[in-house]
């Protein structure tokens, strides 16, 4: 499974959450699939959507699943002690892991060779760390939204990409609509 | 009051309920006081970039949020600056210590400082230079600045402010 497979079939799982994803490919793929607007699309800024998605979690109550890729972990490693040394039990972090940087073609990511990035975590303090394999990322996910507490999936996937059209929503649009829902569904 | 705590109360009033750091020698007496108040969560972070993912988080989650940070790293800040919190309209204070400046022990802080000034300029963020300690009275106003026009803000305060290293 690549990873537009893999967000296919965590839509109906996530599709009622609030997510934060990663620029580019998985931003594109999401919106394509299930755009929502509780779906916050990154359109820039590599590496920060665990960051964001964490100080979502930390800032109110609902549930925040950030959707972030091996090579935008690796870019803002010193993510991982800060989510553990902070941890939010309604933070969900996915990292898919596919080994490559997807949105630029594909080159090999350090996570595809000796790095594991399930063991990162876990050295860096995070408590609920769990490695699997694509096809069970959706059963992975909907444990963690069950468990209350926050969680680390790394979803190892095969790299590769489909046609996906860019977003042209206003990203000021996408901020707004995102916080008014998140505001609502905390009223 | 302290400087420190005329800075964390002006935040404070200003709704301010969420603050990022990293480590200072002349921010430190206002990150303790951040710390260490009520209605503020602190979350120290390792790099600046990172911070301002946390407080644009924050920020949609509800919360003002502020970045507490040395001009040292304001290269590293561009891109988030401008991908982030520029293109998204999302407010943020930035408090900065100002090294490198007058009463400066070590010369390579004075590189960055040089820059300093240019890059805020290039990147069209509204900067304030706090010299004197009287320069504080203005904190109150540049915050609800910030709020008015939901940008990122900077706050110079070099050694001069500080009385010293």
């Amino acid at each position: 499974m690549i990873r537009s497979e893999v967000l296919k079939t965590l839509v109906p799982v996530i599709s009622d959450q609030f997510v934060v994803c990663n620029i580019g490919l998985p931003s594109q793929e999401l919106h394509m699939l299930d755009d929502q607007p509780t779906n916050f699309y990154m359109l820039g800024t590599m590496g920060l959507a665990s960051s964001i998605g964490l100080g979502l979690a930390l800032a109110q109550k609902q549930k925040i699943i950030a959707i972030d890729g091996d090579g935008s972990v690796l870019t803002n490693l010193g993510t991982l002690p800060t989510i553990a040394n902070n941890p939010a039990d309604n933070f969900i972090l996915l990292i898919i892991d596919n080994g490559s940087y997807g949105s630029t073609g594909d080159q090999p990511t350090y996570a595809g060779m000796k790095t594991s990035l399930a063991r990162v975590a876990e050295a860096c303090g995070c408590d609920n760390v769990v490695e699997c394999r694509a096809e069970e990322t959706v059963d992975v996910m909907k444990a963690a939204i069950a468990s209350d507490k926050m969680t680390i999936i790394v979803c190892k996937c095969e790299s590769g990409n489909i046609p996906v059209p860019n977003i042209t929503i206003d990203q000021v649009v996408i901020r707004d609509r995102f916080m008014k829902a998140l505001e609502a569904a905390n009223a | 009051m302290s400087i420190d705590q005329r800075i964390v109360t002006d935040m404070v009033n200003n709704g301010i309920e969420f603050i990022t750091t990293v480590p200072c020698k002349q921010l430190g007496g206002v990150i303790a006081e951040a710390e260490n108040h009520n209605s503020i969560h602190h979350v120290p972070c390792n790099k600046e970039d990172e911070g301002m993912g946390l407080c644009a988080g924050a920020f949609m989650g509800g919360k003002r949020s502020a970045i507490i940070m040395q001009n040292t790293a304001l290269g590293v800040t561009l891109n988030s600056l401008a991908t982030l919190i520029q293109f998204y309209h999302i407010p943020l204070p930035m408090l900065i210590s100002y090294r490198g400046e007058l009463g400066e022990p070590v010369a390579c802080q004075v590189e960055m400082a040089l820059h300093t000034k240019a890059l805020l300029s290039q990147m069209l963020i509204p900067t304030y230079h706090f010299h004197d300690q009287d320069d504080v009275e203005e904190l109150d106003k540049i915050l609800k600045y910030t709020y008015m026009c939901n940008k990122p803000v900077a706050i110079l305060t070099d050694a001069s402010f500080w009385k010293g290293y």
